[in-house]
């Protein structure tokens, strides 16, 4: 058992899922790999989206994965950061437009 | 920055390397070898296909000192070629049906015989390739009238640039090195190298700056000619990738920075048996700056010259026989064959 949650190493293992259910995993990596495929979107920016929702899931291994797949898709270090800026955005605006609810609140609970 | 042969670093020993490669740790020890990789696809002994590329190192100066060179040169490096052996290139080159020079270095324009033999390579007919790291055609007035030099004798430019954006490309190969590049670059597309409607062929190279391996080079070179053309309407007609083999200060980058077992397993299991068939050392020969004779210009670096049985210097240039020689390897061959494959005219792979 490990002493840590997350260990760096696991990220080889992901293909490994399929040990305990291979038919799902067999699904879910078709439809992976035919997401990140070339199509209207380009494959680095499709590296780009991936990389800010890492982010926005808080995931170190997709995180280190697309970091790395970014970089060799040839995005520069201002675009990726730009991603996840663009992940920031969205996480503090989502809590931000809930203060809307917070407001309509007390507004029905104030004299 | 010196060279790691001028600080005497243990890693300036090619056969420290090789061990570096073959032995460092126990996961090193248990990949893979690349022979037995080349076996399982009935590759071994690796032969060649024919020899069409003649590459000539003309020597190991340099006015940079790039991270990732793997040739190791620099300002502090005095190797150069003699005008002699320049001399027994041509001889062979006169008994060759090879139709390409490949003129690499450190800068290939540095030696002091270099413009002589590039107009004597071009009276045989010889189509000829520099490979310039731009920088260079910005410096010395001598160095300045270049770009005209190569116009005139229709040589190809191959030139280094890492990438498009200042600061990854400093990084790499020093500071200032971008904006030299664009200056040269921009004079090379004002005489009419990279447009259409001439033959003056401009190539760039592009490599990692880091550990990582490059990305598709369709559309690599998609997006550096949008952001080249956006930036600075720069034009140039290919971009070549290529990937970073772990020897000399590459090596020394990925042993310092821990990459050195993640990067190797990342180019052993990318092993690509189409990437494999395709690899330079087919279809070129390396000459080195004092004549020997190599597969490719990384085993020159590693000081594995041709087999035995094949003729070892220039003056000793037999075809039939270099044709017919077993190619050295060993495991930085991983880099030529990893996913879309690598080579100096880029991926390899069909």
């Amino acid at each position: 058992m490990s002493d840590t949650y997350y260990n760096p190493k696991d990220l080889k293992k992901f293909e490994d899922v399929g040990e305990f259910g291979p038919e799902l995993a067999e699904k879910f990596f078709d439809y992976y790999g035919a997401v990140f495929e070339e199509g209207a979107l380009t494959a680095r920016e499709k590296a780009l989206i991936a990389l800010a929702v890492s982010h926005t899931v808080q995931c170190p291994y997709c995180i280190d994965a697309y970091t790395t797949e970014s970089l060799e898709k040839g995005a520069s270090e201002e675009q990726m950061m730009e991603a996840v800026h663009v992940a920031s955005a969205i996480r503090g605006g989502s809590s931000l437009v809930h203060g809307v609810q917070m407001m309509n609140k007390t507004k029905d609970l104030s004299m | 920055m010196k060279s790691l042969k001028t600080l005497e670093h243990k890693l300036s020993d090619p056969a420290y390397q090789l061990d570096v490669l073959n032995n460092y740790s126990e996961a090193l020890k248990n990949q893979p070898k690349f022979k037995e990789k080349l076996e399982e696809i009935d590759l071994s002994p690796l032969k060649p296909t024919g020899i069409e590329i003649f590459q000539m190192n003309v020597g190991y100066m340099c006015n940079m000192t790039c991270k990732h060179c793997h040739v190791d040169a620099g300002p502090d490096r005095d190797e150069v070629m003699t005008k002699e052996t320049f001399e027994q290139c041509l001889e062979a080159l006169e008994n060759s049906g090879v139709e390409t020079v490949d003129l690499t270095g450190g800068a290939p324009e540095m030696n002091p015989h270099f413009r002589w033999f590039v107009e004597e390579a071009s009276k045989l007919g010889k189509h000829i390739i520099v490979r310039s790291n731009l920088t260079i055609l910005t410096t010395a007035p001598k160095y300045q009238a270049l770009p005209e030099f190569f116009a005139e004798h229709g040589v190809e430019v191959t030139c280094s640039l890492p990438f498009y954006s200042k600061s990854r490309t400093d990084r790499q190969r020093g500071e200032g090195t971008y904006d030299k590049s664009v200056e040269a670059l921009k004079k090379l597309n004002e005489i009419g190298y990279g447009k259409d409607d001439t033959d003056l062929e401009l190539n760039l190279v592009y490599n990692p700056a880091g550990a990582f391996l490059p990305g598709d080079q369709e559309n690599m070179e998609k997006e550096f000619k949008r952001q080249l053309d956006r930036k600075h309407g720069i034009t140039f007609n290919n971009l070549f990738t290529i990937t970073n083999l772990p020897i000399s200060r590459y090596l020394n980058f990925l042993m310092e920075s821990g990459n050195l077992e993640e990067y190797m397993d990342r180019l052993i299991t990318s092993f690509n048996p189409a990437a494999a068939k395709g690899v330079m050392c087919r279809d070129t020969i390396s000459i080195g700056w004092d004549g020997t004779l190599y597969d490719c210009d990384f085993n020159q670096m590693l000081e594995m010259p041709v087999a035995d049985n094949a003729p070892q210097h220039i003056s000793e240039w037999n075809e039939l026989k270099l044709n017919n020689r077993q190619i050295k390897v060993n495991q930085h061959c991983f880099g030529c064959t990893a996913g879309a494959g690598s080579s100096c005219g880029g991926t390899t792979a069909e």
